[in-house]
């Protein structure tokens, strides 16, 4: 099928502004946006910046925003958008080139929530014990692959960039409920802090932006609850 | 304008192998870690099934027998004494990662749980055994993810979206590498007083992959311009389960839980090939087997895929007709929301890219080229070997699937990618921190960066519009899929090396459009294409040289194994525009090379 494809485009060394590039591609109905943009880079314009590495979902290098949403652009097939698409950089993060950003402000809100396993106690010869129950308590937030597709299609963090967003929050959320872990503390005074939790409206953006399926909204709302679980 | 910089370690790639060395390696020496993309990208977060390790959480199991495991899955060709230390050294690997916070599921009674996979046997009774810890189907996700947790924890520092294009020597030794920083264009030489490189594999090479856009070999290709050897680099993996046509991977853990291959005749064939593992045998045998059902007619529809059948009530029928049961004897039994439960990614891929649901239809699959068992020659210990004799290279350390130390030999075992990628990651990390405490700085070459910096003016140079690197790109992997792929002979393979040479001229006539320096992923891919094209030819060089079958490398004009001959490991060297193959022994302990059978 033919397919039209508007991107945003910019060059910081030649254009003073961003514009729109439109490109005619010719794609399988099962192709993802991924491999449109693929066709234009090979064939057409090999300029186009963007990343790209695995190709179907787990690396979280192509979020971008594709008609008007976050999604992974290796996730979302043409034949589920139709023949124009619109496709255009993660809001809310600078702009590097074309549709690649910035990571870094985002990867900061990321290590600001500590995402590492803290215990302190000796480690056993062999595995700690843990339930499946106290596995599975945790186990929706470990599917995050930082694509940062939630925090970049969330009002409250366009408006304050040093809101953490929910992507660090469903990385706290994984160790917060991770019965092995004992920085809960630690953790909730900065998600309790001028730039955590209550920033959230629950507009629930992120959720129907995360390609993993993650509750987002969901794990932002126990992440509220046990801080004031713990203060009450 | 260069950038210079001065660290003990300089580790080349953050995936699994890149970042277990980092952390090791930080404890004893001041590291950076060099990745061309963010290192929760890297190309381990992909793998899916689980990491095997002789835990016995759930039955009897023993390091020694996932030892003779891996030596009969490598068809003899993996050296002995590093495949007893991959295999000792698993048990504390995943102990180590479960301590440092990975979410392994749970057994019953809260130890890590495994599940069976190919080629993983109870050595007395022959059947498959549970040997791979597992987080559900996202083991890889969960061991980058965590690895790259700690290396925040202890303040590693990363140099993200950094190219290296060259490593550097001075009189002989190792001393550091030149690097292209992606976001501003800048080149950046690292003086180091070791390099590790940790870059993965290249299944780029070819046209049906599981392998990612980035997964194209700069490592082997850079040493391999320096002059050092290439080892075994005729056995590349065909995983035989993967998305007909997309090539995405589904985890043979899919046939772990009980999954069947079937074909166009409804038969679950793999009792023909290998009455005693079945659907369980080594990658190698089933890639074939699905290679032969095709040919003989009996592919879907006459088609060129099979299906992979993880239906509920289809896998219960087996189990009864295998007599599966439980350890209290009751009959095994998988249920919808098992599947889902153990197998969430996998059933997202399928319902995503095909639009199917596997609970309810049978999956269409394909041999996906997927792993690469050769590569830049190592002992145990990490170090960079240059001969027939071991000669360490000093300096120059390689781990993960860049390295071939050699566990894998002519096949690797599911789940022993992660083993490799941890233990050797560890111990190479160490090893490189020791050297460089010992080690004199060596002064870096005059103009490190000269080589890099020709290459990419004369590139730049180029007229316009002569050839395209995508075309390039399709050719080389679409004649290695034919010509060197799960079956070989030597006429077709001659005619992939002429073809691959063509490539290689018309190469030199690639042009890029882009010519700002922000973020220039034209050129990248320009780079990582070349680097393609030599390990292509590389490989099937080796494989044309190779007269016999072992393991991946099928030739149908010599269809037998010859340990007369053959129990040999090939090194090709660089000649000038040509190519040497040399050859060492293997190192055989306890297993003499017997029959293989499944």
């Amino acid at each position: 099928m033919k397919v039209i494809l508007k991107i945003r485009r910019y060059n910081p060394e030649t254009d003073r502004k961003p514009w729109w590039g439109q490109y005619e591609v010719e794609c399988e109905p099962t192709d993802g946006v991924l491999d449109a943009l693929n066709q234009v880079k090979w064939h057409h314009d090999g300029s186009l910046a963007y990343r790209r590495s695995c190709a179907h979902g787990i690396c979280g290098s192509d979020a971008m925003r594709i008609n008007g949403r976050n999604r992974l652009a290796c996730k979302v097939l043409v034949k589920d958008l139709g023949s124009r698409i619109t496709v255009e950089p993660l809001l809310g993060l600078p702009v590097i080139k074309d549709l690649v950003v910035d990571m870094e402000p985002f990867m900061e809100h990321y290590r600001a929530i500590m995402p590492y396993l803290v215990n302190d106690d000796p480690p056993p010869a062999t595995e700690r014990l843990q339930s499946i129950a106290q596995r599975e308590r945790f186990d929706d937030t470990t599917k995050c692959i930082l694509c940062a597709a939630c925090t970049t299609s969330c009002p409250a963090f366009w408006a304050r960039p040093d809101y953490l967003g929910p992507a660090a929050i469903v990385q706290a959320h994984r160790f917060l409920f991770d019965s092995r872990d004992q920085a809960a503390e630690a953790r909730l005074q900065v998600l309790d802090g001028p730039s955590g939790v209550w920033r959230c409206r629950g507009i629930y953006n992120c959720t129907d932006a995360c390609p993993r399926d993650i509750q987002v909204t969901q794990a932002i709302a126990e992440v509220k609850r046990e801080i004031l679980r713990r203060q009450g | 304008m260069v950038s210079l910089h001065k660290y003990d370690v300089v580790i080349v790639g953050a995936g699994g192998a890149g970042l277990m060395a980092a952390l090791h390696a930080a404890r004893g020496a001041r590291v950076a870690v060099l990745s061309k993309m963010w290192p929760v990208r890297s190309h381990t977060g992909t793998a899916q099934g689980g990491i095997g390790a002789a835990l016995g959480n759930h039955e009897e199991d023993h390091p020694e027998w996932h030892t003779f495991d891996t030596i009969k899955g490598s068809d003899y060709l993996a050296d002995q004494d590093a495949v007893k230390i991959l295999c000792e050294e698993a048990v504390e690997t995943v102990y180590e990662l479960e301590h440092m916070g990975l979410p392994f599921n749970r057994t019953e009674d809260g130890r890590i749980a495994q599940r069976p996979f190919g080629g993983h046997s109870n050595n007395t009774t022959g059947q498959p055994v549970r040997r791979a810890c597992y987080a559900a189907d996202r083991t890889g996700h969960m061991i980058l993810q965590t690895l790259y947790q700690q290396c925040i924890r202890q303040h590693i520092t990363f140099l993200n979206e950094f190219q290296v294009l060259d490593l550097l020597l001075n009189e002989g030794v190792v001393c550091g590498v030149v690097a292209l920083e992606l976001r501003t264009g800048a080149l950046h030489v690292f003086h180091a007083r070791a390099v590790l490189f940790a870059t993965g594999g290249w299944g780029k090479v070819w046209q049906i992959t599981s392998n990612a856009h980035s997964f194209t070999g700069d490592a082997p290709a850079i040493a391999w311009r320096r002059g050092i050897p290439l080892e075994d680099m005729e056995f590349f993996q065909f995983h035989p389960t993967g998305i007909y046509r997309m090539g995405i991977l589904i985890t043979e853990g899919a046939r772990g839980e009980g999954g069947v291959l079937i074909n166009g005749l409804g038969e679950r064939f793999m009792e023909q090939y290998a009455p005693t593992m079945k659907d369980l045998a080594s990658r190698d045998v089933i890639s074939r087997a699905i290679y032969l059902e095709i040919r003989a007619g009996r592919g879907i529809e006459g088609r060129d895929f099979v299906y992979l059948d993880i239906r509920p009530e289809v896998v219960n029928r087996y189990f009864d007709l295998d007599g599966k049961k439980n350890a209290d004897g009751s009959p095994r039994r998988i249920s919808a929301a098992d599947i889902e439960a153990r197998l969430p990614d996998i059933t997202d891929f399928v319902r995503t890219y095909l639009g199917i649901d596997p609970l309810t239809q049978p999956m269409p699959i394909q041999p996906t080229a997927h792993y690469a068992m050769g590569g830049i020659p190592t002992d145990v210990h990490g170090r960079v070997v240059v001969d027939e004799a071991n000669t360490v290279l000093p300096g120059l350390f390689a781990a993960g699937e860049v390295a071939c130390v050699s566990v894998h030999g002519a096949n690797r075992l599911g789940t022993n990618s992660l083993v490799d990628i941890l233990v050797f990651g560890r111990r190479s990390g160490i090893a490189a921190a020791r050297y460089s405490q010992a080690a004199d700085w060596v002064p870096l070459p005059a103009h490190p960066e000269q080589a890099v910096r020709e290459w990419l003016d004369e590139l730049r140079g180029r007229p316009a519009g002569r050839e395209r690197a995508a075309d390039i790109r399709e050719t080389m992997q679409k004649t290695m899929m034919e010509y060197v792929g799960v079956f070989r002979e030597g006429a077709g393979i001659q005619r992939a090396i002429e073809t691959l040479r063509d490539l290689k001229e018309r190469y030199r006539q690639v042009s890029v459009t882009d010519r700002s320096a922000t973020f220039n992923t034209e050129l990248l891919e320009t780079w990582e294409l070349g680097a393609l094209l030599d390990l292509a030819e590389v490989t099937a060089v080796a494989a044309l040289n190779r007269t016999e079958s072992r393991g991946a490398h099928a030739r149908e004009d010599y269809p037998q194994r010859d340990d007369v001959n053959w129990l040999k490991h090939s090194l090709a060297y660089r000649m000038g525009d040509g190519i040497e193959l040399r050859y060492k022994p293997v190192t055989i302990l306890d297993y003499p090379p017997q029959a293989r059978v499944y």
